[in-house]
């Protein structure tokens, strides 16, 4: 396989698995460098960052250099500093999203999936009505309950993820579930932890896993549009959505205060994207069987 | 002694159709059932239904006493119980019966485990003989391998080996040889054979080839839509049918030219 075969655009019909393979494996890389940029900017902002987030010392609507590598917001903010600590919170909101949707979704994605007839019947019921119910009103219930903090926001969005989580891994479930090696396991006596432990979680998480990286994805556009809305991180958190807001008033004269967050946003999910679109093939089972 | 007596079974789905009817047999202990039908005639959920494993949305009536138990509207707990000590299966599809991403020897070990309690070592050791008695070459190597690095015929002598694991009073065969090719067909049959007669296990077979339920079992009961149609020892099937559908099932299985001689059952 040569460098031209896995960049050349139109490929010949026939693709050997080979050559699928090392396409995804670039997909991952290049989702890995893409969404890697602003882990990296996030990870370095816990440690440093060029000028506290409320110093206003910059002056407003400074121009890129001279002491600020993007310039500065209407109040004289670093903007170079924001994006930082954006970066941070638009990591913080994919991975709290995630994990309560994963652990929500999963467990009552499983329980459903076990539990026949009317148990089932409730949580699906039950996870229509979540998944019908729009997540900005989730997120405006919350935020009225509790207050605009990105814990908030996070709940809101894992919330309303974890009901897609938990169709998905309940039909996922149910599809092994079905197979004769779980009769088979069920009438040698396996326990019912023993079966998902053993055969029902690591038959599905290789789908999971990419359902999760693209819930990743979609998290850290929720978490901007509702700090947009002022639903998200309070100031002097700096949340991509917010820095658009606020930047958008002055976009025609200082357009880096929308830019830079926009291109950000834009990097880290089609990052993440790639990665889950990498991930399918990597892990998928028959895939892998193929190569065995 | 009775050891699975079958007495008016009817199994219905919830939207009222009956694809088991009324049906009645019994298995004593050692003994070997054949179950013979064509494709839809209800054997596989006769045998789930033993089991207490129908699927969704389907029911049974009557009584099925499974070593003293009553299987029928029994609780999952006592099922559980029974599962695999009193009666354990082979199904009939060796790529579905074993799970495509754990290495053989753990599915293996999991029965044995269970059922003697063994532990690392010693756990390991049982499934190497499991695995040999089951007349697999390199069961160290097959015990690593996952199911679709070994053979379709090795995957459905695997799926035997963690059947017998349990060491269950009744193992129920489920078209077992269906899927594999003629000669080792020829030989997962002897195998089975063997295996049940020096364990002295009643077996339940089933199969829509009455060569093959002929070379495994003594008696046969005949199915057809979710019915019993006849019963008798296998050599009187064959040999004399009384049933006119008996009939067209033994001569089909000639045209057929089935892979095992008929003859031999005589
Ligand atoms: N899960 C199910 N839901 C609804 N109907 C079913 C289900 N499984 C089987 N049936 C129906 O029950 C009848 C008997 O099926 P069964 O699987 O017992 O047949 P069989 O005798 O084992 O056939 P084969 O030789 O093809 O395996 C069939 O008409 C089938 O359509
Ligand atoms: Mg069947």
């Amino acid at each position: 396989m040569t460098q031209a075969d896995v960049l050349s655009p139109v490929r010949p019909k026939k693709t050997s698995p080979g050559t699928r393979r090392n396409r995804r494996s670039a997909t991952l890389v290049v989702g890995c460098v893409l969404a890697g940029l602003v882990a990296l900017l996030a990870l370095v902002s816990l440690f440093w960052l060029p000028y506290p987030t409320d110093d206003t010392s910059g002056g407003r609507l400074a121009g890129p250099g001279g002491g600020h590598l993007l310039g500065t917001d209407k109040l004289g903010r670093d903007l170079f500093t924001q994006v930082m600590t954006g970066s941070r919170i638009a990591v913080e909101a994919g991975l709290g999203s995630v994990l309560i949707a994963a652990t929500i979704g999963v467990t009552l994605g499983v329980l459903a999936a076990f539990a026949q007839g009317w148990l089932d019947d409730t949580v699906s019921a039950f996870l229509d009505i979540l998944i019908a119910f729009p997540t900005l009103l989730l997120a405006m219930l919350i935020v009225a309950a509790r207050s605009a903090t990105l814990g908030s926001a996070v709940l809101a969005i894992g919330l309303a993820q974890s009901a897609v989580v938990a169709r998905l891994v309940r039909i996922l479930a149910k599809r092994v579930l079905a197979h004769d090696y779980i009769t088979a396991a069920r009438t040698s006596g396996t326990s019912w932890s023993r079966t998902v432990a053993g055969h029902v979680l690591p038959n599905i998480w290789p789908t999971l896993v990419v359902n999760l990286a693209l819930q990743f994805g979609l998290a850290v556009l929720a978490e901007a549009g509702l700090s947009y809305l002022g639903l998200g991180a309070p100031p002097p958190n700096a949340s991509w959505g917010r820095m658009l807001q606020e930047a958008q008033a002055t976009f025609t004269t200082a357009p880096v205060g929308a830019l830079a967050p926009g291109i950000l946003l834009v990097l880290l999910v089609i990052g993440v994207n790639l990665i889950a679109d990498g991930l399918r093939d990597t892990l998928d089972p028959a895939t892998r069987r193929r190569r065995a | 002694m009775t050891l699975l007596d079958v007495r008016g079974l009817t199994v219905r789905t919830t939207d009222g159709r009956t694809l088991v009817d009324d049906l009645s047999f019994s298995v004593a202990s050692g003994e070997r059932l054949g179950l013979i039908g064509e494709s839809g005639s209800g054997k596989s959920l006769t045998t789930l239904a033993v089991l207490g494993l129908l699927p969704d949305g389907m029911s049974a009536t009557g009584s099925i006493e499974l070593a003293g138990t009553q299987i029928v509207g029994a609780p999952e707990k006592r099922l559980t119980a029974v599962r695999g000590r009193d009666a354990a299966v082979v199904f009939q599809e060796p790529l579905t019966a074993l799970d495509p991403l754990m290495r053989v020897g753990r599915q293996i070990a999991e029965p044995l485990r269970v059922r003697t309690g063994l532990k690392g070592d010693d756990l390991e050791r049982a499934v190497a003989h499991a695995l040999e008695q089951v007349r697999l070459p390199e069961p160290e190597r097959i015990a690593r391998a996952f199911p679709h690095e070994i053979s379709g015929g090795q995957r459905q002598r695997v799926a035997l080996a963690m059947a017998l694991a349990c060491d269950p009073k009744l193992l129920i065969a489920d078209e077992p040889t269906t899927a594999l090719d003629v000669s080792v067909q020829a030989e997962m049959l002897e195998l089975i054979d063997t295996l049940v007669r020096e364990r002295e296990m009643a077996v339940l077979f089933v199969s829509h080839d009455l060569a093959v339920v002929a070379k495994v079992t003594d008696r046969a009961l005949v199915m057809k839509d979710g019915r019993a149609v006849e019963e008798g020892a296998v050599h009187t099937i064959v040999g004399a049918p009384r049933e006119e559908y008996t009939r067209t099932l033994v001569a089909s299985a000639r045209r057929l030219e089935s892979a095992l001689d008929l003859r031999s059952a005589r």
